[in-house]
């Protein structure tokens, strides 16, 4: 057994380990600190093995443990992919564990998140290293189940009921999905493992079977469109640390779930899968922000934009597919590693945020942004480092999000040179939906920070609000930081990538480090070239000069009055701008084919005292079309078969009877 | 190296300069079209001179952001103007940023501008933010959907090479470019907040957009953010007139009597786009803002289609 897997096994069992003595020792005042400085040590060793095996030695290796099913045992794998999608999860560990340390002794039922926190992570990196279907399938189970138990942390909320039973039901479907195509994998042989899966190749409709069936398990779990009903739910509905690993770090295990199978299992994919993925990523990336847009509680606001984030990872994975397939082995790594790179982003700024909201919450106990305002002042910290996570996930520059936004991009511009028809056209048409769920990004984070930290404060928790503990804070402050550098360092990030990209899709991007100024340059200096470092250099010096002149040249005098009003002397805060009011515009223009919005104004007679009324009706189409007939059919053949109940023994008997009589006819007619 | 440079910091000094000419022309046009004597030409620097001259009045609730935004509005907008090629391409630091990078970075302005006009606490500025970001939400995806297209066409990005692409006799007349013309004069409108999209000279609350979101600046702050402006129809006409009338453009290293001639054919690009652009101003009527969409709109499926048309005119 190979000594980096085996200590990488270790960390999953020592957190299990803290996990059974958290549910022993959760009513113990030391034990939120002890539980979280457990998982913050062990995750940390486990980011450094990864980390160190990503950037050292691209080799792979394996251990099966004499676990699981009987004469198969439990096998375990690290190549490049999971060492990338190792450092995800733990890094993510790592930072919330130390958001934990802080946050976690705000948590009122301690025993109902300690238990289950540890043994999350544990599921988490066991997805990653598995290699063989039965513990895959067995990791996802557990992964799924902890982070249930984590959404029902506060069960007597009724809404989080609801969460958590909604989750629970998607997440079966997905297991049972992903079941389903590890036996069409498997084929009729049956070899659970994935190193004979990836030996054999199914033929064509079987790939097919097997991608659609990725995309319902995996897609349900990152939350693509259709399948994202349970995610605004039931992200938000843990305490917030737990959010953020949910948002931030489950969905990655999902992609990886998803590419593991199709990027490396499944063999040579055809070029109208690629088609599929694209086209779902598209929508789910336009809808997932609209739905963000608005939203007016922060957390959920934050798990409709994480289903956006989805939609651009999966519009790019489907971009590699495609290029894959059409054996443009340059063009698929620059797909893919914008992918992972956009996966390595939207971990750190979407657990930046929900660590954000978390501290709004602990700080004023409000989640609703209608109640907040003003915070600024309050939380300086917090608004700062909140800032800095909205300018990356809104895709600027100089920042992370528009560093992989602009690969994807890139990626898109190489469709021309595509060969089918079908794709020349989509690819464009999809990047113009990616476009528009960046421009709408911007939009929503606009107003997620503008009527949460700006303005006046809308309630009396904001007035009395103080800043976060420090170990809060500094898991925010570290987050932040790794913004800036993974957006104004990208080179560094895309090298790292290539020891994933190369066995993948058989190509690696250009080195990038080697580049003058540390630009990327993606294909060529003359066709594309960014530099976040000299665009952040020069807006920070140009910045300087402008203030350094004003400073030299201008006028200092600075008086404080009171804002303009047109006249009407101080108006009161719930006059400013709300999230519903600020949305009103979007609403408008992509309300009706969306959300089949529609506003009716009720104006009371002229003299009549009563107030006058402005309704909007907004419709969850997903849910309308996709989940409305299904339960409804349930209800339905439920309630039919419930007769079955209350039969005399007769009945049964002849049932039984029936039924035995048609298996024979079924056997004896069978050809 | 050093002529490089030097070619660079003459370019970011030139926009910074001629950026207030630019506007004092456009209104001076706009006032003689209408029969009004007009300010004078320097108007716009007398302004920006006393604007910083005066004190400045804070809201009491603003914030370190909203004193923070006008310098980061206007280094974010004056970096993406020097990196568009005026009178000379391959500038020494013009591969620092393709044309995707330069929308978002107008982006990031924008971004700024609307959170300050969140952060006093009024409902104008909430108003103006909000409206930005719409307006904004169906522009830039326009803008990207031009930037495919004649990235399609350049096999570039970089807007150097796109010039130079566009320069060479290779690019013929072609339909598509003309949608992607027609799409970008009209996301250059919105983006700028000029007639019919918004009126950068109302204060008339029901209508404005950008004014509502400035409308707590004043003193130096007011006056970053008045040159930022200014830069961006600057940014917005050069870019214009560097991908759709590429002649005169050279690189930066051809020499003192070339950049010369790109230094005049530039002026004379700019003259004549001003005062197309006071033409238009002065002929149309501002549109209702929720018409605003459809305007916008018919920009994103201009671009769309004049993408699309590409590979239909290739195939052929």
């Amino acid at each position: 057994m190979n000594s980096t897997v085996a200590l990488l096994l270790c960390g999953p069992a020592a957190l299990l380990a803290t996990a059974v003595m958290a549910a022993g020792a959760s009513r113990l005042a030391a034990a939120t600190r002890l539980v979280y400085g457990a998982t913050l040590a062990i995750s940390a060793v486990l980011l450094a093995t990864a980390a160190s095996h990503l950037a050292g030695n691209p080799g792979e290796a394996s251990a099966t443990l004499p676990l699981g099913l009987p004469w198969t045992g439990a096998r375990f794998r690290l190549d490049g992919l999971s060492a990338f999608f190792l450092v995800v999860v733990n890094l993510g560990g790592t930072i919330t564990s130390l958001y934990g340390l802080g946050y976690g002794r705000h948590e009122s039922q301690p025993h109902r998140v300690l238990p289950f926190y540890p043994a999350f992570l544990a599921g988490m990196n066991l997805v990653v290293l598995a290699n063989d279907a039965f513990s895959f399938l067995l990791s996802w189970e557990f992964m799924s189940l902890a982070s249930w138990a984590l959404v029902m942390a506060h069960h007597r909320d009724e809404a989080n009921r609801r969460a958590g039973y909604i989750y629970l039901v998607m997440a079966s479907f997905g297991t049972m999905a992903l079941l389903l195509a590890f036996g069409l994998l498997a084929g009729p042989a049956g070899t659970y493992a994935f190193d004979a899966m990836r030996t054999a190749h199914p033929d064509r409709f079987a790939a097919g079977a097997v991608l659609v069936l990725m995309l319902l398990g995996a897609g349900s779990k990152a939350g693509l469109v259709p399948l994202h009903a349970w995610l605004p739910l039931a992200h938000p509905a843990a305490p917030s640390h737990v959010s953020a690993l949910m948002s931030g770090i489950m969905t990655k295990v999902a992609i990886y779930g998803f590419i593991r199978v199709v990027f490396d299992l499944l063999g040579e994919p055809a070029w109208w899968l690629g088609v599929a993925v694209l086209l779902i990523g598209g929508v789910t990336a336009v809808l997932g922000i609209l739905h963000a847009l608005m939203e007016k509680d922060l957390k959920r606001l934050l798990a409709y934009s994480t289903i956006e984030n989805i939609g651009v990872i999966f519009a790019s994975l489907g971009l590699a597919l495609a290029f894959k397939a059409n054996g443009m082995p340059s063009a698929a790594a620059l797909a893919f590693t914008a992918a992972l790179f956009h996966v390595l982003n939207h971990s750190f700024f979407k657990s930046l945020l929900f660590f954000g909201a978390g501290a709004v919450l602990s700080a004023t106990g409000e989640r609703d942004m209608e109640k907040l305002g003003g915070l600024i002042h309050r939380l300086p910290v917090t608004s700062f480092v909140f800032l800095i996570g909205c300018v990356s996930i809104s895709a600027l520059p100089p920042f992370n999000g528009f560093a992989s936004e602009w690969l994807v991009f890139q990626a898109i511009l190489r469709s021309p040179e595509l060969p089918q028809w079908g794709l020349k056209v989509i690819v464009p048409a999809v990047g113009g939906m990616l476009a528009l769920s960046a421009a709408l990004a911007a939009a929503c984070f606009v107003k997620a920070f503008g009527i949460t930290f700006l303005g006046r404060a809308r309630s009396a928790a904001v007035e009395r609000a103080h800043e976060v503990d420090r170990w809060s804070l500094a898991a925010m402050v570290v987050l932040a930081a790794f913004c800036l550098l993974a957006g104004i360092l990208p080179g560094l990030v895309i090298d790292s990538l290539s020891t994933v990209t190369l066995p993948l899709v058989g190509e690696r991007m250009p080195v990038q480090m080697a580049q003058p100024w540390l630009s990327i340059v993606p294909i060529a200096e003359s066709r594309s070239s960014y530099n976040g470092l000299l665009v952040f250099a020069f807006i920070t010096i140009s910045a300087s000069l402008a203030a350094f002149f004003i400073h030299r040249f201008a006028s200092h005098a600075l008086r404080r009055g009171i804002a303009w009003g047109c006249g009407f002397p101080d108006a009161v805060p719930a006059a400013q701008y709300t999230a519903v009011s600020f949305a009103q515009p979007i609403r408008r223009v992509f309300g009706g084919f969306a959300f089949r919005s529609r506003e009716t104004v009720d104006m009371p007679a002229p003299g009549a005292l009563e107030p006058a009324r402005l309704k909007v009706e907004m419709h969850d189409v997903a849910w309308e079309i996709f989940y409305q007939p299904i339960t409804g059919a349930i209800d339905f053949a439920t309630e039919r078969l419930n007769h079955l109940q209350f039969l005399t023994i007769r009945r049964y008997l002849t049932l039984v009877f029936l039924y035995l009589v048609i298996l024979l006819l079924v056997l004896a007619l069978w050809p | 190296m050093i002529s490089q440079l030097a070619v660079q910091g003459a370019q970011m000094l030139s926009v910074l300069l001629l950026a207030p000419l630019l506007i004092g022309f456009v209104r001076k046009v706009k006032a003689r079209l209408v029969r009004r004597q007009g300010p004078s030409l320097i108007q716009p620097y007398r302004d920006l001179v006393r604007l910083m001259r005066k004190e400045v009045v804070l809201a009491d609730n603003a914030s370190w952001l909203f004193r923070v935004t006008p310098y980061l509005i206007f280094a974010a907008t004056w970096v993406a103007a020097a990196l568009v090629p005026t009178f000379a391409t391959g500038l020494e630091f013009s591969w620092t940023a393709d044309l995707i990078v330069i929308v978002a970075l107008l982006g990031s302005a924008r971004f700024f501008q609307a959170l300050a006009g969140m952060d006093v606490g009024t409902s104008f500025g909430g108003l103006g933010a909000s409206r930005e970001v719409m307006i904004a939400s169906l522009a830039e995806p326009a803008m990207l959907l031009i930037v495919f297209s004649l990235a399609l066409l350049a096999g570039a990005t970089q807007l150097s090479t796109v010039a130079a692409f566009m320069g060479s006799p290779e690019v013929g007349l072609r339909v598509s470019l003309g949608m992607s013309l027609i799409a970008l004069v009209m996301v250059a409108i919105a983006e700028n907040a000029r007639i019919p999209v918004d009126n950068p000279a109302t204060h008339l609350e029901l209508t404005m957009v950008h004014e509502a979101m400035i409308l707590e600046y004043s003193g130096r702050h007011l006056a970053m953010i008045e040159l930022a402006t200014f830069l961006k129809l600057l940014l917005y006409m050069s870019l214009i007139a560097c991908v759709f009338l590429p002649w005169g453009l050279d690189g930066a290293s051809a020499g003192p009597k070339a950049l010369a001639i790109g230094a005049a054919a530039y002026l004379c690009k700019l003259a004549v786009l001003a005062i197309l652009l006071a033409v238009f101003e002065t002929a149309v009527a501002k549109m209702r803002v929720f018409r605003v969409p459809d305007f916008l709109g018919a920009a994103l499926m201009l671009a769309l289609l004049g993408t699309l048309l590409l590979f239909v005119s290739r195939s052929l």
